[in-house]
């Protein structure tokens, strides 16, 4: 049943992070949306609400509380993984250090890793991690906090993550990196163990940054 | 008559080429496919590793200069500080308890081979010889 409810929702973004899309901008809001009945001047009008990350605090590699306030009005690339992940988590990192590489010097956009083994990996653990992954924690925060909130956020990006003991390092996880956008939304689900998946997000985050003001517009006076 | 006779063990000694080089290629995928399998995930495909996480492979001097250690490092993963090219690294790698010396040895090649590597190979004897020396890990 959830199998089978990630699967379409994860079509859903494929089919979102077509070329087409990022050029127009358009990429779909993803997750279960709601349609709400209201009366405007007597006539009735329907609103669409759409599925939004709730708040939430982490702490993270600097043991700075990191919450959706140092989200707000960012977009961001989230994922799950633990540090000592024996399987797809390495080559994860490594596609989202693309992601970091390419936009290095664009503030409105960060990443936000989330440890799903908050028990073993510590602040320090992280730390360590984050440095040794040579990367800067104004941009890239790898967080950790109550186990049940990490599971329960996971949720809410629709990714996979649990604890089993039959799997290699315990745990079970998809290596979904998710996009969401200034307000929240979900727009899109890409596998980040797939460098051509992860070609088309690096090509889909433009599309939610809103082109800034020419230099020309600017500097006139 | 004669003529088959004489090429009989000709065309024997052909189809046991045959099937020789056959075997090699199948030992070269082999070592391949385990590496893609059970390395590539840390150490990435081309033997790159990740930054100061995950020591590379390619061009590595560890793999010369612990020539001796590396089957056991499979078989029985590896933890603490090692240095690899003049880097730290300290992050631990599992053990593969369920390859066989065989697989082993292919995954070895095809690590001393590839990414630019050109170590020398090893043998099936010389990767016994080094499981011996870590055998009591196993029975832990
Ligand atoms: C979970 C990630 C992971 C996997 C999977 C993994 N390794 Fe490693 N490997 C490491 C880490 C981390 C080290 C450094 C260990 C340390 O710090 O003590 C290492 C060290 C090594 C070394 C010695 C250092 C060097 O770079 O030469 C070799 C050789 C090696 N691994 C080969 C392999 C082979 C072959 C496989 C597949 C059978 C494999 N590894 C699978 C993470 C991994």
């Amino acid at each position: 049943m959830l199998c089978t409810l990630l699967l379409s929702i994860s079509a859903l973004g494929w089919q979102g992070c077509s070329d087409k899309s990022a050029e127009t901008g358009d990429l779909p809001i993803l997750g279960e949306r709601q349609l709400v009945q209201r009366e405007v001047d007597g006539q009735q009008v329907t609103d669409t609400v759409y599925h939004r990350i709730p708040d939430f605090a982490f702490i993270n590699q600097d043991s700075q509380v990191v919450t959706s306030l140092t989200v707000q009005d960012k977009v961001y690339v989230t994922d799950f993984f633990f540090t000592t992940c024996p399987t797809i988590c390495p080559k994860m990192k490594s596609q989202m250090l693309r992601v970091y590489e390419e936009f290095k010097d664009e503030p409105r956009l960060m990443l936000l890793s989330h440890t799903i083994d908050p028990k073993h990996d510590t602040v320090a653990v992280l730390r360590d991690y984050a440095d040794r992954l040579q990367v800067s924690s104004d941009k890239w925060h790898f967080v950790t906090g109550e186990k049940d909130s990490i599971y329960s956020i996971a949720m809410q990006y629709m990714v996979t993550a649990l604890e089993d003991e039959e799997e290699p390092g315990g745990f079970v996880h998809s290596g979904a990196f998710v996009l969401v956008d200034q307000n929240r939304h979900v727009r899109g689900i890409y596998d980040g163990t797939d460098p051509a998946q992860v070609d088309r997000l690096i090509r889909d985050i433009p599309a939610l940054l809103p082109k800034k003001k020419k230099k020309k517009d600017a500097d006139k006076n | 008559m004669r003529i088959k006779t004489k090429l009989l063990p000709l065309a024997g000694g052909i189809a046991a080429l045959l099937t020789l080089t056959q075997c090699f290629t199948d030992k070269q995928n082999e070592g391949e496919r385990l590496y893609t399998q059970y390395c590539a995930n840390c150490h990435m495909d081309d033997g790159s590793g990740l930054r100061n996480l995950i020591p590379p492979l390619a061009g590595a001097d560890y793999l010369v200069n612990h020539r001796d250690d590396l089957a056991c490092i499979i078989q029985h993963g590896q933890t603490g500080n090692i240095v690899v090219n003049g880097k730290n690294y300290n992050q631990g790698m599992p053990a593969f308890e369920h390859l066989n010396k065989g697989q082993i040895t292919n995954i070895l090649n095809y690590v001393q081979t590839n990414f630019g590597n050109s170590n020398p190979r090893f043998s099936i004897q010389e990767v016994e010889k080094q499981l011996f020396k870590c055998r009591h890990l196993l029975e832990q």
